[in-house]
């Protein structure tokens, strides 16, 4: 559906070449925005390009929004090529206004001199002279949508005296009108409140899946990415670091950055010194831990083991011998978040953030038992 | 050549599309737009350095002998220097002091400022100039008489350098309360308050914190200040001429008045006036870039809470109070009173018996009168509408577009900032005087003279509500489907109105009072409303010009009303 292929995009480093100007290295400075990066969509798929501001993902969507025109590279959307730059190619650069995509901006951007109806009818209203619809038949469409998104008792009123929420919807709605081939947003849930953005994060999703509607979708928030996405790319200084399925990602992190990105975690460095089929014993400087990976790393590598406070078992009693990897520790602090409880534990030279039901609340200062299923630990390779 | 001929035809269908590709609307409009920016820029100032450097004979610098030869000329620049800067310093520190009371503090009268601030807006420097005579001139002043009886006669001069500073400097103070009103209202008062709490006095937070933050505006108020004076043409005629104060202005109106008018020498002097007023904006830049700018526009609609004066409270209402009086009350009274008058004299019960409206029924017999009404209103009118529609596209090029070279189309329209009215007059005259299109002696030059004065306002204008419109607004315009044009038409356009608007009504202001440009290009029998006034003040026709000078006012009002009034209702539905 969406193919993008080893999309470069370099600004000038503008500001940076004012400031010292003296030195002349510095006018050749580039910032890579994207760098090579390449995926796929597949149709009805909602694809979520996730990582921490200033990584590319607005620039990545504004060019295949035909915003930005990109160094190099191929953009193809139901095998339409949108832009091509590659040597040898035929260069194609279809302008924003003719690639018939909806894309839902950060800030919304709508129209304040016009009304909620206007906002919606314009991209019809602008269509080539041919391909316009009647009045009538714009007319009906636009309250559909509308309709479609609880928004059709405000067709009349002023853009601007919408609530942030309906303002998200009057956006989407604007952007879905045409029924375009792909739907671009843009953080488009950033600008609202926690409860809000939760429920609106629902509503984009059951609008998506009912109209099977193939979509791109930047966020720097994991919890959105992970609720929201069929895929995701996590990206990082311009390039694309791991893409997978939400659980892919969560659960087997490829790298330190992608495990820190996304949710919390602890980090143990150590060793590899032994290893029987997938199961490995990693030596760490406060003990050893068994742990299953289907990687193939030789004895002696360095490693990180991620940790999830969530995988994390906290007990008073000890379970010595009958399950492996059980550490001894004392509670320093907790922290009651209401549906969970944390533990921050003691171990060695260490702290161990632990993550679990409430009603397992221990004082600090208790010594306790730390259980860490082999099955739940990540290794990971060091960078 | 059979098999050459497919390949020649390939290659001219390629350059035929290539060429077809680039005649666009979008383009056709930026290319044109651009091209008159800069004709508008520099053909004068083209003409002006060849008219004053080459002579039938080729190069000369015969003008700068004879401009410059005079033994006054060392006294004629130290006098432009003094008057310029001393009313730039006068207008920012009364103009400054009013916008922080204003803004920041429970000052009372606060009504009274926008007042203050707009009303000498729309009196013509030329009446301002008239008016300050009416009240202080040694024989025949108004408050001179007044005092009489504690000081002595002719207390007040007004026919001397620092007449012409008070002069020109409280006529400039509203347009730096303007601008400085703007910056402190967008200046982030959290940063303030943040100083406040570090310990700091008000008088250090103020000259610590608020001036640093706010001197991107502060300096860029000096530099159109110091610019606007040394270009004033009316108020060193007016009240320097009568002493033989000359500064460049009048000194470059004289040549050209003597006979017969040495056009060269003329030209060197503008010259050296455009030197001057490059320096002033070199240095103004020089400054500004040592500080820093800040970006403290929030955009948040924060409503800061405003200082609390405590005893000083009625002692600074009295200041506005006394600031009002001079600069809007007493000079409309005057006029109003002389226009009502058969023959100029001092107020007394006499005076008030014999008033009649025999002044303002002789104007509407007069052709010369009507004919420069109706000139001053289509030029006002005309100006403003090309520059602001020329501007509009003007700043989207700047702003929007990334074409190479944007920059310079904003560098050219701000050229003729620094050219002096009667400066730009002169380079015109010599533009139209060889140009075989016969413009010369009609009121199209005028338009012309008018709409290169006032772009740059326009471009400022324009620049400035365009940066307010956030990108994405017209990005998405463009996603939805929406060529250029259409994104310009339905959605820029209207979002930018409100600015437009200001811009517009702003330069039909200043186009309707315009002098300096006018007096060198105008044609005897087509006079604009200055043009008269200034004719019917050197024949001394006092009160017949007051009342021309009251009509001239009341149009202006009525105008900027209207004006207003058609903006709120043609869709500026902001909020
Ligand atoms: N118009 C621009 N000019 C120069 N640099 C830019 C421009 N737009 C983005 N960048 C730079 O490109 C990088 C990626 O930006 P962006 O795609 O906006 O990141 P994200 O949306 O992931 O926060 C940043 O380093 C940013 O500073
Ligand atoms: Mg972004």
């Amino acid at each position: 559906m969406l193919r993008i292929n080893n999309l470069v995009k370099t600004f000038d480093g503008e500001r940076r070449r004012r400031r010292d100007s003296k030195t002349p290295s510095a006018q050749e400075a580039r910032v890579f925005a994207v760098n090579d990066v390449s995926f796929t969509v597949e149709n009805g798929q909602l694809f979520t390009l996730l990582g921490p501001s200033g990584c590319g993902k607005t620039t990545t969507l504004r060019s295949i929004a035909g915003l930005e025109r990109p160094d190099s590279g191929s953009i193809e959307v139901a095998d339409r090529v949108l832009f091509s730059a590659d040597e040898g190619q035929k260069q194609v650069n279809v302008p924003a206004n003719e690639r018939g995509l909806g894309m839902v901006f950060q800030s919304y951007a709508i129209w304040p001199h016009m009304s909620v109806f206007d906002n919606v009818a314009f991209p019809l209203q602008v269509r080539k002279r041919g391909e316009r619809l009647g009045r009538k038949e714009i007319s009906e469409r636009v309250m559909r949508v509308l309709e479609t998104m609880e928004l059709g008792h405000l067709a009349e009123r002023q853009a601007t005296k919408l609530s942030g929420g309906q303002q998200q919807r009057l956006a989407l709605a604007r952007a879905l009108v045409i029924e375009p081939p792909l739907l671009l947003l843009d953080e488009p849930l950033s600008n609202l409140d926690a409860k809000l953005r939760e429920s609106l994060r629902y509503e984009l999703k059951r609008v998506q899946r009912e109209l099977g509607i193939t979509s791109v979708y930047v966020t720097h928030d994991q919890v959105e990415a992970l609720a929201l996405s069929n895929a995701i790319a996590v990206m990082r200084n311009g390039s694309v670091v791991q893409l997978g399925r939400p659980r892919d990602i969560y659960e087997n992190p490829n790298c330190r950055f992608v495990a820190e990105f996304i949710g919390t975690s602890n980090f143990l460095t150590g060793n590899v010194v032994a290893k029987d089929g997938d199961r490995y014993t990693v030596n760490t400087i406060d003990g050893r831990l068994a742990l299953d990976s289907a990687m193939t790393l030789p004895l002696g590598t360095d490693v990180i083991v991620s940790v999830r406070p969530e995988a994390v078992e906290v007990s008073t009693t000890s379970r010595a011998g009958e399950v492996p990897n059980e550490w001894k520790g004392t509670v320093l602090t907790r922290a009651y978040l209401g549906d969970s409880l944390d533990h921050v534990v003691g171990v060695g030279k260490h702290e161990l953030r632990t993550r679990g039901n409430p009603s397992t609340s221990i004082e600090p200062g208790t010594e306790v038992y730390l259980r860490m299923d082999p099955a739940k630990l990540v290794l990971v390779p060091v960078d | 050549m059979t098999t050459a001929s497919p390949a020649v035809s390939a290659r001219r269908g390629a350059t035929l599309g290539w060429l077809r590709r680039l005649l666009t609307p979008k383009i056709a409009i930026i290319v044109v737009v651009a091209g008159l920016i800069g004709y508008l820029a520099l053909v004068p100032l083209y003409y002006l350095i060849w008219g004053t450097f080459f002579d039938a004979n080729g190069f000369t610098l015969g003008g700068f002998a004879r401009a410059y030869g005079d033994p006054r000329v060392g006294d004629m620049i130290g006098n432009s220097l003094w008057f310029a800067v001393g009313a730039a310093v006068l207008s920012l520190c009364v103009g400054t002091a009013l916008a922080y009371l204003n803004v920041r503090t429970d000052v009372p009268f606060k009504g009274l400022f926008f007042a203050a601030s707009i009303i000498p807006l729309i009196i013509p420097g030329i009446l301002y100039t008239i008016a300050w005579i009416f009240l202080a001139s040694p024989d025949i002043g108004l408050l001179n008489k007044l005092i009489e009886p504690i000081f002595g006669p002719a207390f007040f001069d007004i026919f001397t350098v620092w007449g012409m500073v008070w002069v020109e400097g409280l006529h400039l103070s509203p347009i730096v309360f303007l601008l400085m009103v703007a910056a402190f209202r967008s200046m982030d008062p959290s940063l303030e308050e943040s100083a406040l709490m570090s310990g700091a006095s008000r008088w250090q937070v103020f000259r610590r914190v608020t001036v640093p933050l706010t001197r991107p505006a502060i300096v860029a108020a000096v530099l159109v200040m110091v610019v606007r004076s040394l270009e004033s043409f009316e108020v060193p005629a007016l009240l320097g001429l009568q002493n033989g104060i000359y500064v460049f202005t009048s000194r470059i109106y004289f040549v050209l008045r003597s006979y017969p008018p040495d056009l060269a020498a003329a030209g060197a002097l503008a010259v050296g006036l455009l030197v001057f007023a490059l320096i002033g904006v070199a240095i103004s830049n020089l400054v500004g870039r040592s500080g820093k700018t800040y970006q403290t526009v929030t955009g948040k609609g924060f409503r800061p809470r405003p200082m609390e004066l405590g005893k000083w409270r009625p002692v600074m209402g009295a200041v506005i109070v006394l600031y009002f009086f001079f600069t809007v009350v007493g000079p409309l009274l005057v006029l109003l009173y002389t226009s009502l008058l058969k023959f100029y004299q001092a107020p007394s019960g006499e005076a008030f018996a014999s008033m009649t409206f025999d002044n303002y029924r002789q104007l509407f017999d007069m052709s010369d009168a009507m004919t420069a009404l109706k000139n001053s209103l289509v030029l006002g009118l005309g100006s403003a509408t090309l520059v602001m529609i020329l501007m509009a596209v003007g700043a989207w090029i700047v702003v929007r577009s990334r074409i190479p070279g944007r920059q310079l189309v904003d560098h050219l329209s701000f050229v003729p900032l620094v050219i002096p009215g009667l400066v730009l007059g002169l380079a015109l005259s010599f533009v139209y005087l060889r140009s075989p299109i016969p413009i010369y002696g009609t009121i199209f030059i005028l338009l012309i003279a008018y709409c290169t004065r006032y772009m740059p306002y326009g471009m400022r204008y324009a620049v400035t509500s365009m940066h307010q419109i956030s990108a994405e607004l017209e990005e998405s315009a463009q996603v939805s489907g929406a060529s250029w044009w259409q994104t310009f038409r339905r959605v820029l356009l209207p979002l930018l109105s409100p600015g437009l608007l200001a811009g517009w009504i702003y330069i039909l202001v200043v186009s309707f009072r315009e002098l300096s440009s006018s007096i060198l290009l105008y044609s005897p029998g087509n006079e604009v409303l200055s043009i008269l006034i200034f004719e019917q003040y050197e024949n001394g026709q006092f009160t017949v010009l007051a009342a021309l000078g009251v009509v001239m006012v009341l149009t202006l009002a009525v105008l900027v009303v209207i004006a207003y009034k058609l903006g709120a209702k043609v869709g500026l539905r902001q909020d």
